[in-house]
Parts: structure tokens; C-alpha cells; sequence
């Protein structure tokens, strides 16, 4: 837990970028978030932990409206992204999710060749006007998601040979291509072996620097590792947000101490 | 554990020697070995059957691509023309130039048998009328030799193929017992031969009277056109269907319920949809009765369901990781479904569509109701739209029309019949087979 220091010594608190008031998420009947209030800091990188089955997918959904393709699940609440509310009517899902990336829990990369992976968002957003510009967009994706030396002599080698922590690469680098201002990921790593994970860690702590961040984790270890904010969902309730120092070493809420010291979850 | 301890009580299973099978053991290996020789027996029976089935249409259709041919050498003069086109009767005077010829030799060869005008025409039809025709197209040929193939009836026809026989056959305006001595004659002289039966794969249907010579060729091009109507419909058409249904369609009581109607269409037998043809497009809409355009219809009607399925069920198939990936980089939901989902569904879509197609090719029921059946295809269509407007056989409905005809003669045509509708079944099939292997994706 040497780690923890290092995080404790970076606390400064950014701008907010996302603020989320009263959060209720219903599939149906089942009420899966409760009057839940976050605020994600610009170039900030913010964990969701908890046990499994305690609404972190589902809160993480709604930053980009992915909750909109089920067809049960209803969203309620304030989400303001730079003081916009996105679930506003007039707001298209569509230009949202090209703000809000996301990266997903088991490497997803589209049966297509490493360039068309990167190139398809620029592409269906008429972010390049030409070749050339298409070609420098996916490189500096490439490159932002540390994966460029590893594929820059077979870009049309597809993208689904690569091995997983190589595909969890693309699939960032993807995200990242369109020029997002918030990255969610939902448990990026959870699919990925040890040396992955590690490479993939480093590049969410370089994203930073651009992005604001938000990882869906249930590794204790890595949101000490890689945040420095951390929300502990328990049951569907945001029980404890804060500081990541603070919440490993000194948690307010009992839950939040028995999960940490592993009684719960 | 019961079985271990009941053998050694006290030290449970780590005594027991793993080379010596127990009861239990030994009962489950024979329960297995006995599963195996029942899948091996059923599977033993099903070859059996399919070995049947296959040597029985080919023992009886492959004659049907084999004719009996009479080739006679024959040379027509300038003055013998001149003089058979100033006869009254002309054919008449062609046909006595060619019996001489035809006696001349058999005298040759040393047969001796009566060849008069009447046998012949009862074994090769009105040969006059051939020739004729064949001098009037080609004037050069006159004064060589020339080697007449003519087509003999489909009475003599089975006389070599045994379906006719000298105990067994009755004189008729067909052939007369008289008239095989001329035909063992004719064989002796060399003058008979097999050859393969071209006009039965180019040609129309005859008249119930000339089973020689019924061809299939109109009815594969009557399928050909009903095929073009249900591709050209029920792709578009499914495909759109499945895609709404699968992808966009909201899950309430209303969708469920489209759903189970399409698998209950998908059950329906196939003459219902021939009587919905006919009370529609052919009652209601005064569409061409027999016209491959209203059973391209009909077999569209059931084919949809087969093509919705398989549609959705390859939509289904592909991962919904794929969705998410797009729709995470800001692609619409169509744009997902139309970028990714789609090219990696073709491939299922495809053979679905190929094996609706297939089970319609080979429909028949439908047809009965709206006047494919019955019809005497005897010419092909004039040009590409008049092939789906008038009126037309298929494959299936000629081959039941022969087998429902009088004559014996019908029915290795009908073998035959089947023979080439299971290659155009079987191709498509490979095709699919093909198309799937190409183009699975593995993910
Ligand atoms: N598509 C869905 N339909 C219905 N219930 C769901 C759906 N997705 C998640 N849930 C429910 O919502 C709750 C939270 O799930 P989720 O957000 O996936 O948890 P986590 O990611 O923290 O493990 C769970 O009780 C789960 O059963
Ligand atoms: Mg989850």
C-alpha cells in the first residue's frame, strides 16, 4: 500500500465536469440507484468501487445515456455535463456519447482491421476532412492509448488477432479517437492478466492529464493504484465519496471499512 | 461414494485399485457403448434409406436422358426436288423418297421386311415434313449425302428401354406388333441408335399424346422467373422485418405477439398460402392465372417466415458487445446495426435466404391452386418481362403433371423430372454451404 502516499500527495481539486443530483435508475420494478449526488472533477480520474451487483455499471451508464438501449431500465435525476443537462430532449444521445467515450469490460474491438477500429467514430462524425487527417487522427489515438508501436506496421491486420490487453488498448484508443471530454470504463482490466493490466493502469494515469476519467473497478488495489477520487456503491446507495487516500485509510461509513478489509462483498 | 465404501468400509476409495472395474462402473461403460450402437444404427438406417431413394430415382430417371434415334443416310437430288415440289401432296413425295431410301438399305444389308408409309410414320412421325423443311432451310446440302437423326416414337423408345413389349403391347393408332419386325430390322441393320436426350432438357411439354417429346426446359425457366419474385420480395422484405423486430422494435404485448404469429406462418402448410394466392392475386387482383409472377407471390408469402427466422436468429447470434462498441464511439443506433451488425449477420441471412429458396423451388402444393399445374408449357416466354406474365410451368408442378398423365411413356420423364430439380436443389444448397464456410466470422 506504498501507492496510497503517492495518491495522497496529488490531491487538488479541478473544476467540475459532471454533477449528478438525486440519481434513480429503475429496470422495471427494481429499484438499482438511489438518490445518488457525484461530482466528476475535469482531469481527474474518479473509481466506482463496491461488491458486485451494487449498481456501478448501471450509475456509469447513465453519464452517457447507454441506459437509453434498455429497454426497462428508466433514469431520473440530474446529470450536468459542463452545466448541460444531457437528458434533456433536445440533446442527442448520439453527439453525447461522442463526448462522453467508453471503454467496456471485456475488449469489444469491431471484427474490422486496426485502423477502421480507430478510423470509424472520426469517420461517422466528419472529424477528418480527408485521408491524411483520418491518418494523423488514428495514429495520435494510437499513440494516446500506448498501443501504436506495438501495430503501426500491420494497421490493416484485424483488429480482433490482437491479444486482450492489446485489444482493451484499441478499444481506449477507439474511445479516445473521437475526442471525448469524459472516458468512462467499466472495469477495463477485469479481463486482462497482470502485465495488461499494469500497461493498461499506466495509460488511464497518462489519459488524465487530458481527461476526466471514470473507472468502474473491483480491485481495491487499482483504484488506490490509478484514482483520485473514489465513490463506494453499496446496494444501489452511494455510501461514501471522497478523496481515494482518505476513503482506503480513513472511512467515514462502517460498510465502506468492512468492504475494504474484505468482510463484505 | 456409496459403491467404494460398500467395498471396503473402512479405508474408503483409496484402496480400490483403478485397474479393476466395479459394478457400476462396468454398467455405465455398457450403457454408453449401447448409446453408441443406437446412434450408429440410426444413422445406418437413414444412409440405407437415402441409398434407396437415390438408386431408385436414378435407375428410373436416367433414362429419360437417353433417345432412341434412327440415322439414315440420305441424298436428295436437284431433280428429285424439282419433282417432289410439283406434287400435290409434297410432304407425301419427301416421305416416299425417304422410305426408299430407308428399303434401299435394308436391302443392302440383306433384310427383307415391308417398310410401308403408315409404319413409318407411326415410328418416326411425319418424316416428310422434316425433310422438307430441312432442304428448304438448307439448299446447299442438296446433292450430298446427309445423315437424317430422326427421333423415334416414344412407343419404340420403350421398346428398347423395355418398358415395351411384343407379349404385352396392344396394336393401337401408336404402334402396331407388325411394326416391330421393321423396328428389329432396322436395328439389326445398325441403323438404331441411343443418344442423349437434349430436347428433354431444352424442350417444352408435349401433348399427352407425345411423351418423346416432353423437355423440362420451359418449366426450370417458369421456376427460374418465380425464383427471381420471391428473391427480388422476400429478402428486401424479410430483412427489413427482422431487422425492425430484432433491433428497434420496443418488447410489449404487441411485438410478442407478431412473433408468434411469424413461427405459426412458418408451420402453415403451403396450400393455404395457394388458396390465399388464388383468392387474392388471382380472384381479387385479376393477376395472369398460371403466370410465374402470381406464384412468385404465393411462394414469397411462405418463404418470409423461413427468411425472418433465420434472419433474427443470425441478428441474435452476434454479440451485443459489437452494439455497445458502436454506439460507445457515438454511432446511432442504425448505424450500428447497419456498419456491424449486418455484414456480420450475412452470412446466416444468406443461407437462410438460399434454403427458403430452395424449399420453394421444390414447392407444389401452392401451384395446384393457381394454374401452374396442368398447363402445357409448350414454349419458352418472348423475352424477359412477358417470363413472368405468361403463363409458365415449374419444375415440381410438370413433374406432377407427367406423372399424373395416361401414358407409361410420362413417367421416366417425371423420374427424370426429379433428377434435374434435385441437381438445382443440391447446387443451391452447396452454395449455402459454401457461403457459410466463407464467410463465418469468428469472434
Ligand atoms: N439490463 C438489466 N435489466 C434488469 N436489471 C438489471 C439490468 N442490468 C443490471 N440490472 C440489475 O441492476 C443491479 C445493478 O447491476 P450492475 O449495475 O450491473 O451492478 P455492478 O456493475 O455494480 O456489478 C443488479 O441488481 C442487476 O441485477
Ligand atoms: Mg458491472
Amino acid at each position: 500500500m506504498n501507492d496510497m502516499s503517492r495518491v495522497e500527495r496529488e490531491v487538488d481539486t479541478n473544476e467540475i465536469k459532471l454533477e449528478c443530483r438525486d440519481c434513480q435508475v429503475y429496470y422495471g420494478d427494481t429499484h438499482a440507484i438511489k438518490d445518488v449526488n457525484v461530482d466528476i472533477e475535469d482531469k481527474t480520474v474518479t473509481a466506482f468501487i463496491g461488491p458486485s451487483g451494487c449498481g456501478k455499471s448501471t450509475f456509469l451508464r447513465c453519464l452517457n445515456r447507454m441506459n437509453d438501449t434498455i429497454d426497462v431500465a428508466r433514469v431520473e435525476g440530474s446529470f450536468r455535463l459542463d452545466g448541460e443537462d444531457i437528458y434533456d430532449k433536445r440533446v442527442d444521445p448520439v453527439q453525447l456519447r461522442a463526448k462522453v467515450g467508453m471503454v467496456f469490460q471485456k475488449p469489444n474491438p469491431f471484427p474490422k482491421s486496426i485502423y477502421d477500429n480507430v478510423a470509424y467514430g472520426p469517420r461517422i462524425h466528419g472529424l477528418a476532412k480527408n485521408k491524411a487527417e483520418l491518418d494523423e487522427i488514428v495514429e495520435k489515438s494510437l499513440r494516446r492509448g500506448a498501443i501504436w508501436n506495438e501495430v503501426k506496421d500491420r494497421l490493416d491486420a484485424p483488429g480482433t488477432g490482437l491479444s486482450g490487453g492489446q485489444q482493451q488498448r484499441l478499444c481506449i484508443a477507439r474511445a479516445v479517437a473521437t475526442e471525448p471530454e469524459v472516458l468512462l470504463m467499466d472495469e477495463p482490466c477485469s479481463a486482462l492478466d497482470p502485465i495488461a493490466t499494469a500497461q493498461v493502469e499506466e495509460l488511464i494515469d497518462e489519459l488524465r492529464s487530458q481527461y476526466s476519467v471514470v473507472i468502474v473497478t473491483h480491485s481495491m488495489q487499482q483504484a488506490a493504484r490509478v484514482s483520485q477520487k473514489t465513490a463506494f456503491f453499496h446496494l444501489g446507495n452511494l455510501v461514501e465519496f471522497g478523496e481515494t487516500g482518505q476513503i482506503f485509510t480513513n472511512p467515514v461509513d462502517p460498510r465502506t471499512e468492512s468492504y475494504i478489509t474484505g468482510r463484505i462483498g | 461414494m456409496t459403491d467404494a465404501s460398500m467395498q471396503t468400509p473402512e479405508t474408503g476409495r483409496h484402496s480400490v485399485s483403478l485397474t479393476a472395474t466395479d459394478a457400476h462402473t462396468r454398467k455405465r461403460a455398457n450403457a454408453e457403448k449401447r448409446f453408441r450402437a443406437y446412434g450408429i444404427a440410426a444413422i445406418a438406417t437413414g444412409l440405407f434409406f437415402l441409398v434407396v431413394l437415390f438408386t431408385s430415382i436414378l435407375s428410373e430417371g436416367i433414362p429419360a436422358f437417353k433417345r432412341t434415334v434412327i440415322s439414315v443416310d440420305f441424298t436428295l437430288t436437284e431433280a428429285q426436288r424439282t419433282e417432289a415440289e410439283g406434287e400435290l401432296f409434297k410432304t407425301k413425295a419427301y416421305s416416299n423418297l425417304f422410305i426408299a431410301a430407308l428399303k434401299s438399305e435394308l436391302d443392302e444389308r440383306g433384310l427383307n421386311v415391308a417398310v410401308d408409309e403408315a409404319a413409318i410414320e407411326r415410328l418416326l412421325g411425319k418424316v416428310g415434313g422434316t425433310i422438307r423443311t430441312f432442304y428448304s432451310d438448307n439448299p446447299d446440302k442438296i446433292g450430298e449425302p446427309v445423315a437424317f437423326d430422326l427421333t423415334a416414337s416414344s412407343r419404340v423408345d420403350g421398346y428398347f428401354k423395355g418398358r415395351v413389349s411384343r407379349d404385352t403391347m396392344q396394336d393401337s393408332r401408336f404402334l402396331q406388333k407388325s411394326d416391330l419386325d421393321l423396328v428389329d430390322a432396322l436395328e439389326e441393320a445398325g441403323i438404331v441408335k441411343q443418344a442423349f436426350n437434349w430436347p428433354f432438357i431444352t424442350g417444352a411439354d408435349s401433348g399427352v399424346d407425345n411423351p418423346g417429346g416432353a423437355g423440362i426446359g420451359a418449366s426450370v425457366v417458369g421456376s427460374f422467373f418465380m425464383m427471381l419474385v420471391v428473391l427480388g420480395l422476400s429478402l428486401p422484405i424479410g430483412v427489413a422485418a427482422s431487422i425492425y423486430l430484432e433491433e428497434f422494435a420496443p418488447q410489449n404485448r404487441f411485438t410478442d405477439l407478431i412473433e408468434v404469429n411469424i413461427s405459426n406462418l412458418a408451420a402453415v402448410p403451403s396450400i393455404v398460402f395457394g388458396i390465399l394466392g388464388l383468392a387474392v392475386f388471382i380472384q381479387f387482383m385479376h393477376l395472369p392465372q398460371s403466370a410465374p409472377l402470381v406464384g412468385g407471390l404465393v411462394l414469397t408469402l411462405m418463404t418470409l417466415p423461413t427468411i425472418i427466422i433465420s434472419t433474427r436468429a443470425s441478428l441474435k447470434a452476434v454479440p451485443p458487445s459489437i452494439r455497445d462498441a458502436a454506439l460507445g464511439v457515438g454511432a446511432s443506433k442504425m448505424q450500428a446495426v447497419f456498419h456491424h451488425v449486418l455484414p456480420l449477420a450475412a452470412p446466416g441471412i444468406l443461407t437462410g435466404t438460399i434454403i427458403g429458396l430452395a424449399q420453394a423451388l421444390g414447392e407444389t402444393a401452392p401451384l395446384l391452386l393457381i394454374g401452374m399445374v396442368g398447363f402445357v408449357a409448350r414454349g419458352y416466354p418472348d423475352g424477359f418481362l412477358a417470363g413472368f406474365t405468361e403463363p409458365n410451368s415449374a419444375m415440381p408442378a410438370q413433374i406432377y403433371t407427367w406423372a399424373a398423365r395416361a401414358d407409361v411413356g410420362f413417367y421416366e420423364k417425371a423420374w427424370g423430372g426429379i433428377i434435374i430439380l434435385l441437381i438445382f436443389l443440391l447446387s443451391m444448397n452447396i452454395i449455402a454451404i459454401i457461403l457459410r464456410r466463407r464467410f463465418e466470422r469468428r469472434w
